[in-house]
């Protein structure tokens, strides 16, 4: 199965985020979601791609935008990782039954048994607005998720919101 | 390998810190972090590039800091800009890349140490600390370098293009662009 594209419905999950406390998609309906797939924790630091989104928490959510961070990984394995790089976004764990979100989204490596370098930009609707599949070796940085948000109707919407003064000057 | 995907959003300009000719054939772009431990294994070969292509080559240089990675990272780009008011960035550049495993560990105190060894006047740079314009614009160069496609750092612009390689082979990667435009 390739890939879920844009305008499809994003599959409905439920992960666990710690050892008590999981995430679900649908907690996050009216706002827009960020689901990076990426293949395994303890990548480099200097080139890590979390790295750079962790920088971005702000920048996203200035979108209306949460980030949420899913491998293959265990919970513990998560946790550590999200301790020692200082991540203030949620990693999720797919790993039991291991894969099943990373198939639901068409990004799971059978072969290697890794979920796939991918991007998805939800929206609030919960319907998927971009994907995008990054060679496995590949860091695809933070350009096309940006980008993406930036073309979300409800980000034209708002910010026409913040920059009335166009139309304001144009009636005085 | 140039690649042709990831583009320059920000094209060079007057606000920028340049050195090298305007004429130069090829200008190169780090997006770099002054606690990065990469972009401080990089910097002799981007010194050894400017020393070999003298003359060709223009090298550009914007801040990328990965703080929550690099905690003292935002700290010595806002230093670099405060000496910058002095005319002194690149001498701070050079100071906080040679001396990086000594004042890293040490945080801001190892940072003083730059101030002081530099001569600049402690308190007339604790004052530009305080100026908001220098956290503006380290994050305009951030966010310019993340829709150019930066991803990690050191990131390497070659005549606008996102440099992808090893960083030994940049220096053969500049001097086939320059080859061919001669």
């Amino acid at each position: 199965m390739s890939m879920l594209a844009a305008g499809t419905a994003a599959p409905e999950f439920t992960l666990h985020s710690t050892p008590d406390q999981t995430v679900a998609l649908k907690e996050f309906r009216g706002r827009n979601v960020i689901l990076a797939f990426y293949p395994a924790d303890w990548s480099p630091v200097c080139s890590d791609q979390l790295a750079l989104y962790n920088e971005l928490l702000d920048e996203f959510a200035r979108f209306n935008a949460q980030l949420l961070a899913i491998s293959v990984d265990g919970v513990w394995s998560h946790a550590a990782l999200a301790r020692e790089r200082k991540y203030h976004f949620p990693l999720l764990s797919d790993f039991e039954p291991k894969g099943r979100v990373a198939r639901a989204y068409g990004v799971y490596d059978e072969q290697h048994g890794l979920a796939q370098r991918a991007l998805f930009v939800i929206d609030g609707d919960g319907v998927i607005r971009w994907s995008y599949l990054s060679p496995m070796g590949v860091n695809p940085g933070a350009a096309g998720i940006v980008k993406a948000l930036e073309a979300l109707p409800s980000n034209n919407i708002q910010k026409a919101l913040d920059a009335p003064d166009a139309d304001a000057r144009g009636t005085a | 390998m140039i690649s042709e995907e990831a583009v320059l959003a920000v094209p060079v300009s007057a606000r920028d810190h340049i050195q090298g000719t305007p004429h130069a054939v090829v200008t190169l772009v780090e997006y770099g972090d002054f606690q990065c431990p990469a972009c401080g294994g990089a910097y002799p070969l981007v010194k050894q590039i400017q020393h070999r292509y003298a003359g060709n080559l223009r090298f550009v240089f914007r801040h990328f800091p990965l703080s929550q990675a690099h905690p003292y990272a935002q700290l010595a780009a806002e230093l670099a800009e405060a000496a910058a008011v002095d005319g002194r960035f690149w001498a701070m550049h050079d100071w906080l890349y040679e001396n990086q495993a000594a004042w890293a560990p040490r945080g801001a105190a190892g940072l003083e140490t730059g101030v002081r060894a530099l001569g600049l006047d402690e308190a007339a740079i604790a004052a530009t600390l305080r100026n908001p314009d220098i956290d503006a614009r380290i994050r305009g160069d951030f966010m310019g370098g993340v829709r150019s496609g930066v991803n990690g750092t050191p990131s390497f612009y070659v005549n606008g293009y996102l440099y992808q390689g090893d960083f030994d082979s940049l220096v053969h990667a500049i001097g086939r662009v320059i080859a061919r435009q001669q």
